[in-house]
């Protein structure tokens, strides 16, 4: 135990990643369900990328500013996320189509915009992240981002889950589709730039995904899984942060594969519709 | 007559140098500098990564590689820094003269701070950079010397009718160059040894250390790439605590979030920006390789200064 915890007592750093981890986990971890549930686990992918030369702009302009690279991202993520959605509900192509070829303009813009700068090297940091670089504005942004989407998806829930179920039905009843559509699509934007502070642009989704789909094998209601992604979500960053400090694995990586594991485990052994549940009688799982 | 002779000369080489001078390609900003206080008006410096670039991940452009391929002399510091250069002279047929500026340092090997840093694996770190040197040796003004004295013999031996001129610019460019060493050794000894650990991102400073006897801790290895573990930063943090680190330094290149997490972590102040591969623009702290030096002395011995 002593040894389980040793670091994380001894070390600030430790501490403040952890925290980054768990406000990282709150936010990104419902949305991650959704996207599941929607089918979209792909597109969290997608935005990630898209979101790159938003902050390679803001990086350009201001350094390594926390804001500057915030607000770039968010306004490119954003404006991928629309004009997909956008032309997904007005044109013959489906959303993953046009995002797709959204993301792929816009990450080719955002190398264009690096290598011009040349020197590329405090990017591949951003890339790559720095969670055991944390400081006092990265941690509040992280937090606010969590709060903001706690809030929003609290207003949003009915409308998510009904377009998740039945989104023709929801269309027809309610206005609200477009706007729980867009909304919830800002929410995967700001919850991806949030976790490219803490893990960087390409580990970002990761703790969005792995939770969400390690948690389908263990329940089918909506609230439940959320739940169980967000321990799910924090465990794996704690065993994540520890691997690193025992075996000096770079820390971001060794987050997602300890979420990862997770995965693999409840994919062989879930309750609901893994490998075994499945080869299981059916007996059994009503007993 | 013989008077009359040398007129002529000189008038003849004037002439000459007005109309068309060398064009001389530098690889960096350090050296564009240095390759411009030797030669003066005679020659046309082209840097290829100016002021606040990166060399460790250097991409030429066409443009450039065209510079290259019309150019009269390469500078360049040697010492495996410029592994892309070869490549590069190959790829633009360039077949004129290139100058190693480092080729009479005395070099250090590389991870030298390594294994300062962790005496357990002091085996393994000097096992895995066998044979492989240290390339940042303008650090140290007395090196700096050796560079100008290999520049002026390139230059000399690339433009023979300036060989004087550039000698004489050398000379007086050695001059302030020493002055600065020895001011450099008089600054630094004010402060007591057991006052002079530094911690950098970014471990440039092996030459520098061993000349004016500081000590300089890195937390990530000579590569600007890797990200660091959990590990690396715990042991880190032990060690400045344990080791009693004096001051922590900001490098213009690197992710400096790390270093700011670290201070705030162990109680450690910052001590400013210290310039270790490349000049800062011309408004600058660092515009010049003279000025990029003092810039850094004065900062060191501030900080630690502080400390006492």
């Amino acid at each position: 135990m002593d040894q389980l915890l040793g670091p994380f007592g001894e070390f600030a750093f430790m501490r403040r990643a952890l925290v980054g981890c768990i406000a990282v986990s709150m936010g990104a971890t419902p949305v991650g369900v959704f996207l599941l549930l929607r089918r979209m686990s792909l597109t969290g992918d997608a935005m990630a990328h898209a979101i790159l030369p938003g902050a390679a702009i803001g990086f350009l302009f201001a350094g390594l500013s926390l804001t500057a690279m915030t607000i770039g991202g968010l306004v490119a993520g954003m404006t991928v996320a629309v004009a997909a959605g956008a032309v997904s509900r007005s044109t013959v192509l489906r959303e993953d189509a046009s995002l797709a070829a959204f993301y792929l303009v816009s990450l080719a813009a955002g190398v264009a915009v690096v290598s011009m700068h040349g020197s590329n090297v405090d990017l591949m940091h951003v890339l790559f992240g720095s969670v055991l670089a944390l400081g006092n504005d990265a941690l509040i942004l992280l937090c606010a981002i969590a709060t903001i989407t706690m809030i929003a998806l609290a207003l949003l829930y009915r409308p998510l889950v009904l377009e998740c179920l039945d989104p023709a039905y929801l269309r027809g009843v309610s206005g609200l589709s477009a706007v729980a559509h867009f909304a919830f699509l800002a929410l995967a934007v700001l919850n991806l730039v949030g976790g490219f502070h803490a893990l960087g642009t390409l580990m970002a989704v990761g703790i969005m995904i792995l939770p969400a789909a390690t948690a389908r094998f263990w329940t089918r209601g909506v609230g439940a899984m959320i739940g169980i992604a967000f321990a799910v979500a924090v465990t794996g960053s704690i065993a994540g942060l520890w691997l690193s400090y025992q075996y000096g694995l770079p820390s971001g990586p060794a987050i997602v594969l300890a979420l990862g594991g997770f995965y693999g485990l409840s994919l062989v052994f879930g309750a609901e519709g893994s490998l075994l549940a499945r080869h299981t009688p059916r007996s059994h799982r009503e007993a | 007559m013989r008077t009359l002779a040398l007129a002529i000369g000189l008038v003849a080489a004037q002439s000459a140098h007005a109309a068309e001078p060398l064009n001389v390609v530098a690889t960096f900003s350090i050296l564009g500098d240095m390759t411009q206080n030797v030669g003066g008006d005679r020659v046309h410096v082209t840097t290829l990564v100016g002021p606040g670039g990166d060399l460790h991940v250097f991409n030429p452009t066409p443009r450039q590689a065209g510079v290259l391929a019309e150019a009269d002399a390469v500078v360049m510091n040697g010492l495996a820094l410029e592994g892309w250069l070869e490549r590069l002279v190959e790829a633009t047929g360039y077949d004129g003269p290139v100058i190693a500026a480092a080729h009479d340092v005395t070099p250090l090997p590389a991870g030298d701070d390594d294994e300062d840093a962790d005496g357990g694996h002091q085996e393994a770190a000097h096992h895995h950079h066998h044979g492989v040197y240290d390339p940042h040796a303008w650090q140290d003004l007395s090196n700096a010397v050796l560079y100008v004295d290999a520049i002026a013999e390139g230059l000399s031996a690339a433009d023979p009718e300036g060989a004087e001129t550039y000698r004489a610019n050398a000379d007086a460019y050695i001059a302030k160059l020493t002055a600065l060493d020895a001011e450099a050794k008089a600054d630094m000894a004010t402060i007591p040894e057991d006052g002079r650990t530094v911690l950098t991102n970014h471990d440039a400073f092996a030459y520098f250390g061993k000349a004016y006897g500081v000590t300089f801790i890195a937390p990530q290895g000579i590569s600007t790439e890797a990200e660091p573990s959990a590990q690396d930063v715990a042991a880190l943090v032990r060690q400045i605590r344990e080791d009693g680190v004096d001051a922590l330094f900001l490098e213009s290149v690197a992710d400096n979030r790390l270093v700011e997490q670290i201070a705030a972590e162990t109680g450690v102040t910052i001590g400013g920006e210290l310039y270790s591969d490349a000049l800062s623009g011309p408004d600058g702290d660092g515009s010049t390789y003279l000025s990029m030096m003092r810039h850094n002395l004065g900062v060191l011995v501030k900080a630690l200064g502080k400390g006492v």
